[in-house]
């Protein structure tokens, strides 16, 4: 039996990997990817919780976030692929054109 | 008859309308607003009138609670009787027709509103004098007619002189009413009271001391308002106003205030007999002394200035003898007269052009018929020559002065009488016979005044004709003696003896021997005016220099007190002003004090507070970089923070000794 404390320390280990992508990336998909990463940490999460506490409710969730996530990159991409059309970058540096 | 109140409200209705929107307004609708206005109060005073011939006896209207102030109770409020219908009638009616003349007097002035306003103000004040039912209503109405002959005189304000006479009329009147004033005080000390039938009512609870106290201050009022000896010397100076204010404020209203004021008051004159005596002594000086300066004088209202003082003079003669309702009786025919005598005057300055020196008129009768035929009414209604106004009232003051027993002062009214013809006759060959003196232009030029200016004379005319006849025939038993005889304090009733028929020749006596001599010496033989002048060259020299009585105040009394102010002026230089001026500077120092303060200490805070802001802001400007990034990272930071100080606080923990606490339970 796995111990909840190690899918906690992978779950943790990925979350900080997607927070430390957001950050310091500036390639928009990277980012995007860096931003899946951590729903799956938060999704790693809710189903070790779940079987710790024998509750359905965690996986229930888990399935709606994947749903999101999916409809999350589905448009994400689809905004990179606009303006990569319109600006020829992913570096979100330079996408400032709502800056003041 | 509480429609009473309407007879002042129309006139100051007319003062509003012109006062505020004259200037706005045509020429006719400023006149038409004016003169109807007085016109309506002219039918509401008569309607009145007839009211109180129905039924005398004295009624009192009060309008408001004027003063309310605990003991001191004054009611605005009006007094109406015989006395004050009389009075109602002369204000309204001579008023009238004077307003009336003055459409076509002042026709393309450039203050004509300004002038209409003036006079209706006028009106109404002397409206509210005699209508008032106690003092103080009185002194208000008083006060106000004051300023109205003030602002009148000085109506040609371009005009030094003009600014000058209006000065002076307002500082002497200021000095009898200063009299007056201390009058008020001393009755109210008295009655606590100031309404008139109170105070009547209740005049027996004075000592003759008291009442001779009282009176005499009265009468210093009286003496200011109606030029009586010796504060006369501000009505000839008046006649720098327009001529038909001449003849309204100062000949046939306004000064004869004193008049009516001494004939309301004849229940406390009649117990101070002191105060009589002085009355009748200065009226009588005054009747003799201002005729003798009008002999010699030149220009055309002056003269009749100097007739005005003397005229009124009789009146207080009259008042003073216990005759109040020939002085009455006077004051009204003396109305019709000096009104129609001032404003034929104003005919003739208009027709020549605003020449007023009657050493260069002469010869007018030919170009001026009317206004001469008017003139002529007039000059000999005053002269005292029967059956016109002026033989009836001045023949019963000089009766009632004989009878009273002052055979001294009657002398010295039929001395006036004479003085009085002569002077009248001497002004009216002067002016209207005899020779052309004019120069060529003005003769010209000369026209007979409109008949919006005719009219109004020939309306007086007719009263200087007749009025005497219709009020005071016949004498003692006229008409205006029955009406006015219970309020105005009944004379003694005399059978019209031998003596009456003497006196009243010997008036009429007097009046043919002035006539007949200023005919004589002005009319036949124009130089013996020069010669004789000669033979008396002192006389002569006093009487055109009017006894130097100006010099003599501007010595005695102008003079001392402008040195006397000039003294106080250097005081208030020094020493108030230096202690202002030290005050001032003592502020200025600690202006300058905290203003060193503002400069370096408090706006030394301030800037400290701003430059630390501006710090601030240069760093915590860094953190909004606009990037996203940055903003995440503040983010993790921040709840990384906040979940250690929750650890830290609530379960003695850190995140670090968690994670090693996770690690050890996974081991086990």
């Amino acid at each position: 039996m796995i111990p909840l404390s190690s899918y906690l320390a992978v779950s943790s280990v990925l979350f900080v990997t997607g927070l430390i992508g957001v950050l310091i990336r500036r390639n928009f998909i990277i980012i995007l990817m860096s931003v899946e990463i951590m729903l799956n940490a938060a999704n790693l999460n809710l189903v070790a919780f779940s079987s710790y506490l024998d509750s359905m409710t965690g996986q229930i969730v888990a399935l709606f976030i994947i749903a999101i996530a999916a409809g999350e990159a589905a448009v994400g991409l689809a905004i990179i692929i606009v303006v990569f059309r319109g600006k020829i970058a992913t570096n979100v540096d330079q996408i400032n054109l709502l800056k003041w | 008859m509480d429609f009473i109140w309407l007879i002042p409200a129309f006139p100051l209705l007319a003062v509003l309308i012109n006062g505020l929107y004259g200037h706005r307004l045509s020429e006719r609708a400023v006149s038409v607003t004016a003169v109807g206005s007085v016109g309506l109060s002219f039918i509401i005073a008569a309607a009145a009138l007839i009211g109180l011939i129905d039924d005398p006896t004295p009624r009192v209207y009060t309008l408001f609670t004027w003063i309310p102030g605990g003991d001191l109770v004054i009611d605005f409020n009006a007094l109406i009787d015989p006395l004050t219908g009389i009075m109602l009638m002369v204000v309204t009616g001579v008023g009238f027709l004077i307003h009336a003349y003055s459409i076509g007097y002042m026709h393309g002035d450039s203050g004509y509103a300004r002038y209409f306003t003036y006079l209706n103000l006028f009106t109404v004040s002397m409206l509210i004098l005699v209508m008032g039912g106690n003092y103080l209503v009185m002194f208000v109405g008083w006060e106000g007619v004051g300023l109205c002959s003030y602002l009148l005189i000085g109506f040609w304000y371009e005009r030094t002189s003009a600014i000058k006479a209006g000065t002076k009329a307002f500082v002497v009147n200021r000095i009898g009413d200063a009299g007056f004033l201390v009058g008020l005080f001393l009755i109210f000390a008295h009655f606590g009271t100031l309404n008139y039938t109170d105070v009547f009512s209740r005049a027996g609870e004075l000592t003759t001391a008291t009442a001779t106290a009282i009176t005499l201050c009265l009468f210093i009022g009286a003496i200011g308002k109606s030029a009586q000896l010796p504060l006369y010397t501000w009505l000839p100076d008046a006649m720098e106003g327009p001529t038909p204010v001449s003849a309204l404020i100062h000949a046939a209203t306004m000064v004869t205030a004193g008049v009516y004021m001494v004939v309301r008051n004849h229940v406390l004159f009649d117990m101070a007999p002191f105060s009589l005596e002085v009355v009748a002594v200065v009226g009588a000086a005054t009747a003799l002394f201002s005729a003798t300066i009008g002999l010699v004088q030149y220009d055309i209202k002056r003269v009749l200035a100097y007739s005005t003082v003397s005229q009124l003079g009789y009146m207080f003669l009259a008042c003073g003898v216990g005759a109040y309702v020939s002085a009455i009786f006077h004051l009204v025919t003396h109305a019709f007269f000096k009104a129609l005598l001032f404003m034929s005057a104003g005919s003739v300055i208009h027709a020549m052009g605003g020449e007023q020196d009657m050493r260069k008129m002469g010869g007018l009768a030919k170009h001026l018929p009317k206004t001469t035929a008017v003139f002529v009414i007039g000059a000999v209604a005053i002269a005292g020559i029967p059956p016109l106004a002026g033989f009836w009232s001045k023949d019963e003051i000089l009766g009632a002065a004989f009878k009273h027993g002052a055979p001294v002062l009657w002398f010295m009214g039929l001395a006036a009488a004479a003085l009085t013809s002569f002077y009248m006759f001497r002004q009216v060959y002067m002016t209207f016979f005899g020779a052309s003196r004019m120069n060529h232009d003005v003769e010209h030029h000369l026209h007979e005044s409109p008949n919006v200016m005719i009219y109004p004379l020939i309306a007086l005319a007719a009263l200087s004709l007749l009025g005497g006849l219709l009020l005071g025939f016949p004498p003692e038993e006229g008409w205006i003696h029955r009406f006015l005889g219970p309020t105005a304090g009944a004379q003694e009733a005399h059978a019209f003896g031998a003596i009456d028929m003497t006196l009243m020749v010997l008036s009429v006596a007097v009046a043919v021997i002035g006539w007949l001599t200023a005919r004589r010496i002005y009319l036949k033989r124009p130089a013996t005016a020069d010669a004789l002048a000669g033979r008396f060259a002192t006389a002569h020299s006093i009487l055109s220099n009017k006894y130097w009585v100006d010099e003599l105040y501007d010595a005695a009394v102008v003079e001392p007190s402008k040195r006397f102010g000039r003294v106080f002026n250097r005081f208030d230089d020094r020493v108030i002003d230096g202690v202002v001026n030290g005050v001032g500077n003592l502020t200025q120092s600690g202006a300058a004090a905290s203003t060193w303060i503002e400069k370096y200490v408090i706006y030394g805070l301030l800037n400290i507070a701003g430059y630390a802001n501006h710090i601030a802001a240069a760093v915590l400007r860094r953190l909004q970089s606009g990037q996203v990034h940055h903003y995440a990272a503040f983010l993790v930071i921040g709840i990384f923070i906040l979940v250690n100080l929750y650890l830290w606080f609530v379960d003695d923990n850190s995140v670090l000794f968690f994670l090693g606490r996770l690690s050890l339970s996974g081991r086990n």
